[in-house]
């Protein structure tokens, strides 16, 4: 096997480029090193645990080589005589394919190999749950930018001039691409409908019914789909993959390429951000397959352009809800049409129905409910995987509706919430028992209710005030110029998130850790090294692992071994759940080691363990009623948004966002942090500005031109209040924090909107002209 | 085997080698910053066979002092124009400040704005407003545009084969100016609509001038002999700004797009032309009463 002419990915004993061994090499590079600086302890346990543990924020193992640009992405992978691939895509939303001729490509010199559906070595579909997707398009395509060949080329630039000589010959046809008519066709890939009670208007005193619409959110991940496939010379392969599940990606590689998983070893590559984008394959398959062709190395990297068409994205949706309640705004009964489009491919469209359904009311009591949960099959782009997972949607209509009904009754939003507020043996509407709190501890002789807990919070922190004399630049339109003060009225709102941490469903979830122990035969001093197959997607989970080894074995030294193949499952960095899984594993592993070195001296020998850990079983939802213990565990996010409107001119300058927010136990303050204002700043585009524009299935803007992502400009300061609500039955009790705030921050934006302009405001992201419609000029 | 196609890169170090060897080479596409180009190319949008390198030619990129009128070279930077020409060029200067981010104003020129003649490029409202000229050298010499006879269509300019933009002189500020711009995020966005404004109290003139709203940076004649109450401006007020507004709104001729609606755009140039008549009124008139 070629070594990459490039080191991919520092550094080198934490990354994820190529494979090493944790022998003296390896040992001999600078470790993690614990801030303090201890001294070396000896090849027996001490009992004493050192800096950068578990609570602390030591400073991030690749926080160096990321910050002084020396880090290799996935897209910086070079090897020796590398050729370069590039993917054709469909123009057409839907067309049949009456004929592909390759020769006019394949005669450009330079070109190495064109290859088609036909060239398809193995399986001709692969998918995250059900196997529909195919590796490139066999007769007919279902989406714009669906993949037709693949070129590999001397360059990137010819790759591409090739993949324009390659002639197809499309009979366009007329996409699908109304969600509602799809699933009035019967084209869906999930029902799933949620029953409780018997919902009857008539029996509340106030009654809202409203629809609401979601639009395309994308996760927008900076560093491009990127990887090399390097053939091994006896068939097999080593793939280089910026992915969030090895695992899963070797599952759906390797029948498609007729290759047995074992030919086929993955390694991380650098990866800029996921957010869920990575969950899908994109270039795996497709490099790989060009790489087989051809013996020689050859790498895929996307443009922003078709970044935006290659990756699946946040579900748009259209639900129709009708809440009723008591003269106390007590919630009587709710019932919720919900059409998501998961567009022309399954990807993981069955999972975010189940959550979307599960999830529909949100964290509030409720005897009687209807839910009706689809997720369309359309010629729109695939939608999949994004923070928030199907509980962003819902999360916007109910919030949406507890406001409406608190406006009806003359109600403040906190308290209608509050009194709505599930508490500890309260039931969610599938069913499930919420029993994650300490069970001994009680209000006022009354259930604890982890909601109403974080609501009191926002009594002793004010709204800010409006300062007396302000720069454009804190004004709405910014260095726009656009306001002075004129029109400007302040809004404040407010928005709960309930999330499902780790999968769902039944799902046997699992991460698996080895730890070994050694002594450093220059030092002496006990090194620990950790091997998973865990994604550092830039949460900081490598940190984190560093961190669980110095508290669970009390040494200050821990290498963290390439992610890759050789190691087990680690499961995916989706669905906040890797600090729990990979965590747990973690943890589990450096007590075993523990336990092992009790009475031992590392002298002897190394001590090594491996671990599977696994979060309590699950249960699918009925699919009549929906019931069933369908999740692991809940995490609850709640935000003040205060925001200024220019009511004029329709734009907004969100002021501040205050976030109150459950986290069971803050294993790395700074890095949670992180978490939370990238959440809020991710539900903050939702709010105001991030949409794939899509006109007859066809994307309008994609390009980081017209899809915009909040700047510093648009991303106001945040005020964290971090609650630590023990889950007994977690790692150290944490809760999953990834994906809370990106729910809770788009209510509550869009509510604070409300509050300044007096607007409905049903759809986001709500745009200028939503602002301003029914303005005289 | 080499293989990688290469486009030919031109470096002149003077105006009149460039102009010679763009007449030698009309396949070569000038750039300076590459801000608008360099996206094309990697786009895929552009792929020029010659490129005609003026980050060489020092003529270019500074600005002189013309006494009534500032000369700026087409290759001074927008960050430059920011930092430096606020004062004498107020709109022009506001206009350059709102231009991508940092590290595009540090590149982009005004120059390249004008060459691409996009109806969003946000140099285009305040050249109107203020009637600035375009310098024009070709092999033949030098001829100078006025700004409203610069813009031919969307993305076409006045600007000829073999002729390249070598400064643009603008007016200096005789009161006022205002420049607005409106997008949908608060920094680093692309115009939905723009609009500038220069009053001349003296002159008893306003000048106007609309970006992204139509196929070419317009201004807004009717709007500009709006009578306003010059010799008693304390009567000035909400009624006649809300009327200057509507006659630039009804000047612009926008469409529809993923940026905006066309109808939106017209509202919304109204309330920036009737808040900037506003601030300029009341600034010429608090400093200067007469």
């Amino acid at each position: 096997m070629p070594e990459p002419a490039k080191t991919p990915t520092p550094p080198p004993w934490a990354a994820g480029g190529v494979g090493r061994a944790p022998d003296g090499e390896a040992a001999e590079r600078v470790p993690v090193a614990a801030p303090g600086g201890q001294p070396p302890t000896r090849g027996v346990p001490t009992g004493r645990v050192p800096g950068g543990g578990v609570g602390d924020s030591p400073i991030r193992p690749e926080a160096e080589s990321k910050v002084n640009g020396a880090f290799d992405y996935a897209s910086d992978l070079a090897f020796e005589g590398m050729l370069w691939g590039h993917t054709l895509r469909s123009p057409h939303p839907r067309a049949l394919i009456r004929s592909i001729d390759t020769a006019a490509a394949l005669a450009l010199p330079g070109v190495a190999a064109v290859l088609t559906a036909a060239d398809v070595p193995g399986k001709l579909h692969y998918g995250l749950i059900e196997a529909d997707q195919p590796v490139l398009a066999p007769g007919e395509v279902n989406y714009q930018g669906e993949p037709v060949a693949v070129v590999a080329a001397e360059t990137l630039d010819l790759a591409r001039r090739a993949a324009e000589l390659v002639d197809v010959a499309y009979e366009v046809l007329e996409p699908r691409c109304d969600a509602g008519e799809a699933v009035e066709a019967g084209e869906y890939f999930r029902y799933q409908p949620v029953r409780l009670g018997e919902p009857v208007t008539a029996d509340a005193a106030v009654v809202i019914a409203r629809e609401y619409e979601v639009g395309m959110q994308d996760q927008a991940p900076l560093g491009p789909e990127s990887g090399v496939a390097v053939p091994t010379g006896d068939g097999g392969l080593v793939l280089h993959v910026a992915t969030q599940w090895l695992h899963s990606d070797l599952e759906q590689i390797a029948p498609c390429l007729g290759l047995a998983p074992e030919r086929i070893h993955l390694a991380m590559a650098g990866i800029g951000g996921a957010f869920g984008a990575r969950e899908d394959l994109s270039v795996q398959v497709h490099m790989a397959m060009l790489a087989l062709r051809t013996g020689r190395p050859v790498k895929m990297m996307y443009d922003r352009a078709e970044s935006f068409l290659g990756h699946v994205h946040r579900h748009p949706a259209r639900m129709r809800y009708e809440h009723g309640a008591d003269q106390d705004g007590r919630l009587v009964y709710v019932k919720a049409h919900i059409v998501l489009d998961g567009g022309a491919y399954a990807s993981t469209t069955e999972a975010v129905v189940g959550n979307a359904a599960s999830l529909a009311v949100g964290p509030y009591k409720v005897g009687h409910v209807s839910i009706d949960a689809w997720g369309a099959r359309t010629n729109n782009p695939p939608c999949g995987a994004m923070r928030g997972f199907g509980g962003v949607q819902t999360c916007f209509a109910y919030e949406s509706q507890m406001d409406a009904i608190a406006d009806a009754l003359g109600l403040d939003p906190l308290e209608v919430r509050r009194r709505n507020a599930l508490a500890q043996g309260d039931k969610l509407v599938n069913g499930q028992v919420v029993d994650a709190y300490d069970p001994t501890r009680a209000v006022d002789g009354q259930p604890f209710s982890p909601l109403r807990d974080l609501l009191d919070r926002f009594a002793d922190i004010p709204v800010p005030p409006i300062p007396a004399g302000r720069d454009i630049v804190e004004l709405p339109g910014g260095t726009g110029n656009t306001t002075h003060g004129e029109g400007v009225r302040r809004g404040v709102g407010y928005g709960v998130g309930l999330k499902n941490i780790c999968y769902s469903e039944g799902f046997d979830d699992y991460s698996t850790a080895r730890v070994r122990l050694e002594l450093d035969g220059a030092t002496g001093e006990p090194v620990a090294y950790i091997h998973t197959a865990a994604a550092e997607v830039g949460q900081g989970h490598w940190n984190l692992q560093t961190q669980i080894a110095r508290t669970e074995l009390g040494v200050e030294r821990v290498v963290l071994l390439p992610n890759d193949t050789k190691a087990g499952s680690a499961g995916s960095s989706s669905a906040s759940r890797q600090s729990y899984m990979t965590g747990g594993a973690v943890k589990a592993a450096c007590e075993a080691v523990r336990d092992l070195w009790q009475g031992r001296d590392l002298d002897d020998g190394p001590i090594e363990a491996t671990r599977v850990f696994r979060h309590r079983a699950t249960k699918p939802m009925d699919p009549v009623t929906g019931q069933g213990d369908s999740h692991v565990q809940l995490a609850l996010c709640v935000h003040r948004a205060t925001v200024d409107v220019d009511v004029e001119l329709g734009l907004v300058k969100v002021v501040d966002l205050t976030c109150v927010q459950d986290v069971g136990k803050a294993l790395n303050p700074v890095a949670l942090e992180g978490q939370i204002h990238g959440g809020s700043a991710q539900g903050l585009g939702l709010a105001v500005m991030e949409e794939i524009v899509t006109d007859g299935g066809r994307v309008r803007n994609a390009s980081f031109t017209d899809y915009l992502i909040p700047t510093i400009l648009d991303t106001p300061p945040m005020r964290l209040r971090i609650v630590e609500n023990a889950d007994p039955e977690a790692p150290y009790g944490l809760r999953g924090a990834g994906e809370p705030p990106t729910l809770s921050s788009t209510p509550a934006i869009v509510a604070a909107i409300r509050d300044a302009t007096g607007l409905p405001l049903t759809r986001v992201p709500v745009r200028p002209e939503h602002l301003t419609v029914r303005r005289p000029s | 085997m080499s293989v990688a196609t290469r486009a030919d890169f031109h470096r002149p170090a003077a105006v009149g080698e460039a102009v010679r060897l763009l007449a030698e080479h009309p396949e070569a596409v000038p750039v300076a910053g590459g801000t608008d180009l360099m996206v094309a190319v990697n786009y895929r949008h552009a792929r020029p066979e010659a490129m005609l390198d003026l980050t060489g030619l020092a003529e270019l990129r500074d600005w002189t002092d013309e006494g009534d009128a500032v000369r700026i070279g087409s290759g001074v930077p927008y960050a430059r124009i920011t930092a430096e020409l606020a004062t004498v060029l107020p709109a022009l200067a506001a206009a350059a400040r709102t231009v991508g981010s940092p590290q595009i104003r540090n590149r982009g020129t005004l120059g390249g704005n004008l060459a691409t003649a996009s109806p969003a490029g946000d140099g285009h409202p305040p050249l109107l407003a203020t009637g600035a000229t375009v310098e024009i050298a070709s092999t033949s010499g030098t001829r100078t545009v006025p700004i409203g006879e610069f813009y031919l269509g969307p993305k076409r300019s006045a600007l000829g084969p073999g002729e390249l933009i070598t400064a643009v002189t603008v007016p200096k500020a005789a009161g006022p100016q205002q420049f607005l711009k409106v997008g949908t995020r608060n920094a680093m966005v692309i115009a939905v609509c723009s609009f500038a404004l220069a009053l001349d109290p003296d002159a008893r003139r306003l000048g106007t001038g609309i970006g992204s709203a139509g196929p070419v940076p317009l201004t807004a004649p009717d709007a500009e002999a709006l009578d306003l109450p010059w010799s008693s401006p304390g009567r000035f007020d909400d009624a006649l700004a809300a009327e200057f507004g509507r006659r630039v709104a009804a000047a612009a001729r926008p469409i529809d797009d993923v940026r905006g609606t066309a109808d939106y755009r017209r509202h919304a140039l109204a309330v920036c032309a009737a808040r900037a008549l506003r601030r300029v009124w009341t600034t010429a008139h608090d400093r200067s009463p007469r």
